[in-house]
């Protein structure tokens, strides 16, 4: 007994100290509950992997059994076996640098407490999430990280927008999460229990499917709601919008965890994927429509906050592509690097936003380096990190997604070679931007504290050196390794890509600083096609929203509500006053007629009596 | 002989009932009554019925009658006048549900009734016999009425009475 | 029936139940409140003719027993009843039943 119910333990004491208490705390004894329950779950994630290594197998610890109900039994367990380690240290290691970036960032703003105990709270979900060992325990991290991530995107909650865009994301996830309900109905209903070793066994047992069946269904629908927490498409609009919240939450939360709840659900159901080709297919499918949608609309957008949020939504694109193909440990692989950079692009650019006292815009940024270097620098890692530029931690991992879409389809591998060449590009574009070139912008710019630029270092490091941590072995006892195939050439023809998304940018904003405009102009309908992000969410407005809405009004409210149901209850009411009203009438206050009832009356009981005796005797 | 005699008395009593129902001041309608008393305490005496007969005279005729015309007369209750809101619905069925009733009271008699007849002579209801009844089997009813009266007495005073200022 | 001895005792009551339906006129016809229970007492006096005749029929002395309390108790009504509207002229200086109407929802 680890007593791995610790890991997750730490951060919910710490969200019920801070949500209840925290009005009344200094800020020093906020930032020592809510960092130092995150730091302990580290801390203990690294004590008990210490203990349990080689972790061959998985080790599974029963708390309770949670329900029982005719022959479906669902305990409590929490597992952890290798893949669990990998989330487990990503997720409280960049948790706990987060939260420390947090406590600078915030430092200033209303709501000090409430902010703390949400990320705890949200730190505890994940982590509930990652442990589970059976999908319904599973499920209930993942609506509860979506919880979070409403609260937390919609933390500045008098801002209509930001309440519009918390909004968004949790009805949007929703959508996701009905079809991930509907896989776990069917889950049980072919299985009889959701215990993943119980389910991942009987699945082992059955024959691949080449048509239409159950284990497609569930795969599909699994990855409906994978695509919602996930931000693929269709579902992905909401991270866009999310980014209304803190920049820590952004990073957290829609760069390194919570998104990649998606991709770990995925590659954890991986023995019921493999059993469906078309299911794998439509996978990696979506995952390279949205790699190359959202960079393209990455290239174009003005706010750094936004260039990011896209990039995330192509990363993960990427992470779905290799896990379509089959390279499960490959999208683990890009999970943790990438959660290394773009955690760091992220609060890098919160760094850069704080010095610009809340400047977003880059257009009005320029000149940066001389002015906050350690800002700077730290970023740079992370730029050369996501361009791919070996030897640094996004390269290894592009490039082993990259090599397994070659093997499985190789135009899979270009079109994810141009993505790449597009990532290098909005980057650069963004850091030069940014960095470079003179300033155009009316603010004073200064550094970040140290709580702020240490955690940048920390990730910078990881970013640089992520790469040499060998997670696809480490991960062999879950996924099987296929044959490695270093194919070299395959791995020049990306990098070149990087170097020319790269170059290009250089090209395009420092050397001749009026280029991009002018490209805009010319190809004017389309920029502004992809400037707009393809009107994806008007469209979903005018054919999904407005239409859901207007029929909610008329038909279920007016109709259904105020007309049906108000209509039997408050006609209940009348009924019973008209027919009061008549029997008032009764009540006339003429003895006369009180009189001739009387007599009525009389008449009537001798007539029965007469007809009881039988008439005529 | 009694067929005789019980029809003109019964002629008198339904001829003085109808009377009272028609006519318009109610003293006259009083005396009506006190017409069919009598010649119901007639028809008693042609049942047999001799206490009742004379009880009937003194307390219905005697007593109560000459109470309803002491208050007839203090009341100085006029003819009858026109009601502000009369009851349509009594003045509708008044007379079809008299007609109801007369009828299935008829009906029940003639169907009803043992086949037997009553000759004048037979003494049933003698003063002594009745006594007899109402001091033994009946005593406790007996008692119980003289409650009774005195209740009603302490109610007509209470109500009757003036004002005390 | 032309006999001129025995009368039959449906006789005496049909009397009766005609005595009894002229009171039941009475009482919904007029608006007289005395008049009206006079037709009351008219009722009374009819029942009375029916029980007397059915002791007579059965020979025994019960039902003129009855008769006698019905006369107390129309005795004792009387008294009080008048007594009511008595009050009831006082407070409203009228005798017409369908005046007396305030107790009309």
């Amino acid at each position: 007994m680890h007593y791995l119910w610790l890991i997750p333990a730490f951060p919910l004491a710490g969200f019920l100290i801070n949500g209840l208490l925290g009005r009344r705390l200094p800020k020093s004894i906020i930032n020592l509950v809510a960092v130092g329950s995150v730091l302990l779950s580290f801390l203990w994630v690294v004590k008990t992997l210490q203990a349990l290594m080689p972790l061959e197998s998985a080790h599974i610890e029963h708390y309770f059994t949670w329900i029982s109900s005719g022959t479906l039994n669902i305990p409590y367990e929490l597992s952890v076996d290798r893949l669990t380690a990998v989330m487990l240290l990503v997720v409280t290691g960049i948790g706990s640098l987060i939260h420390i970036y947090a406590t600078g960032y915030m430092a200033h703003e209303d709501g000090y407490y409430r902010f703390f105990a949400y990320l705890n709270l949200f730190m505890f979900f994940m982590l509930t999430l990652v442990l589970a060992n059976n999908y319904l325990i599973l499920f209930v991290g993942w609506e509860g990280v979506g919880l979070c991530s409403y609260l937390l995107i919609g933390f500045y909650y008098l801002k209509h927008s930001a309440s519009t865009a918390g909004n968004k994301a949790f009805i949007v996830n929703r959508i996701g999460d009905f079809g991930f309900s509907i896989a776990i109905f069917l889950i049980v209903a072919t299985f009889g229990t959701l215990d993943f070793p119980k389910v991942f066994e009987a699945v082992k047992a059955l024959p691949v499917e080449t048509s239409a069946g159950m284990l497609t269904a569930i795969c599909l629908l699994l990855m409906v709601g994978a695509a919602g927490k996930s931000a693929q498409v269709p579902l992905y609009v909401w991270l866009p919008d999310a980014m209304e919240g803190p920049t820590p939450v952004s990073a957290l939360i829609h760069a390194a965890t919570m998104v990649t709840a998606g991709v770990y659900m995925v590659a954890r159901s991986s023995a019921i994927f493999l059993k469906s080709p078309f299911a794998m297919d439509t996978v990696a499918w979506i995952g390279l429509v949205t790699a190359v949608m959202a960079a393209t609309i990455g290239m174009t957008q003005n706010d750094i906050k936004k260039v990011f949020a896209y990039s995330t939504v192509s990363q993960l694109g990427y992470m779905f592509l290799a896990l379509g193909v089959g390279a499960f440990s490959a999208g683990i692989f890009h999970v943790m690097t990438h959660a290394f950079f773009k955690a760091l692009l992220f609060l890098g650019a919160g760094s850069v936003i704080h010095a610009l006292s809340g400047e977003q815009d880059l257009r009005h940024m320029g000149g940066l380096y001389k002015k906050i270097p350690v800002t700077f620098i730290t970023l740079a890692c992370a730029w050369v990190a996501i361009a791919g530029v070996p030897p640094f931690s996004g390269f290894h991992s592009k490039d082993e997604i990259l090599l397994a879409a070659h093997h499985h389809a190789p135009w899979m591998y270009w079109v994810g070679v141009v993505t790449a060449g597009m990532t290098a590009f909005y980057v650069s574009r963004a850091m030069f931007l940014c960095f470079f070139g003179s300033y155009r912008g009316h603010h004073h710019p200064h550094e970040s504290p140290a709580s702020m630029t240490i955690p940048l270092g920390v990730l910078a490091l990881l970013s640089l050196g992520g790469g040499y941590i060998h997670i696809p072995q480490f991960l062999e006892p879950v996924f099987p390794l296929a044959e490695a195939h270093h194919d070299q050439s395959l791995m020049v023809i990306s990098v070149a890509a990087g170097a020319l998304g790269i170059g290009l940018a250089w090209f395009m904003y420092l050397a001749r600083p009026g280029l991009a405009d002018s490209v805009a102009n010319a190809f004017g309908g389309l920029y502004k096609l992809v400037y707009n992000k393809y009107f994806v969410d008007e469209i979903y407005q005018s054919t999904l929203v407005n239409p859901l809405v207007a029929g909610s009004r008329t038909v279920l409210w007016k109709g259904l509500d105020a007309g049906l149901i108000d209509g039997i209850v408050n006609g209940t009411g009348s009924a019973s006053q008209w027919v009061g009203a008549k029997c008032r009438r009764l009540q006339s206050g003429n003895i006369r007629t009180y009189a001739t009832w009387v007599v009525v009356g009389a008449v009537v009981l001798l007539v029965s009596i007469g007809l009881a005796s039988g008439g005529a005797r | 002989m009694d067929a005789i005699l019980f029809l003109i008395f019964a002629a008198i009593a339904v001829a003085c009932a109808i009377n009272l129902v028609v006519q318009k001041h109610p003293i006259t309608s009083a005396l009506s009554l006190v017409g069919v008393m009598g010649a119901l305490a007639v028809i008693y005496l042609l049942l047999g019925a001799e206490f009742i007969a004379a009880a009937q005279m003194i307390v219905y005729a005697g007593a109560i009658m000459v109470l309803f015309v002491f208050v007839i007369m203090l009341l100085n209750a006029g003819e009858e006048k026109k009601p502000a809101r009369p009851s349509w619905f009594a003045k509708l069925l008044g007379i079809p549900l008299t007609i109801a009733v007369l009828g299935l009271l008829s009906f029940f008699v003639q169907h009803g009734s043992p086949q037997s007849s009553v000759t004048f002579g037979e003494y049933t209801g003698t003063a002594k016999d009745v006594g007899r009844a109402l001091f033994t089997t009946y005593l406790l009813p007996f008692e119980i009425t003289s409650v009774l009266i005195l209740v009603a007495i302490l109610g007509a005073v209470v109500l009757a009475r003036k004002e005390m200022d | 029936m032309g006999v001129m001895g025995a009368v039959p005792l449906s006789w005496y009551l049909m009397l009766s139940a005609i005595l009894f339906s002229l009171g039941v006129a009475g009482f919904l016809m007029r608006k007289n409140l005395i008049t009206i229970f006079m037709s009351i007492e008219l009722m009374l006096n009819a029942v009375n003719l029916s029980f007397v005749t059915f002791s007579r029929h059965y020979k025994q002395v019960d039902g003129q027993i009855f008769t006698f309390f019905v006369m107390v108790v129309a005795a004792a009504e009387a008294a009080v009843g008048l007594a009511i509207i008595l009050t009831v002229f006082k407070n409203r200086s009228t005798l017409l039943v369908d005046d007396v109407d305030s107790l009309r929802l």
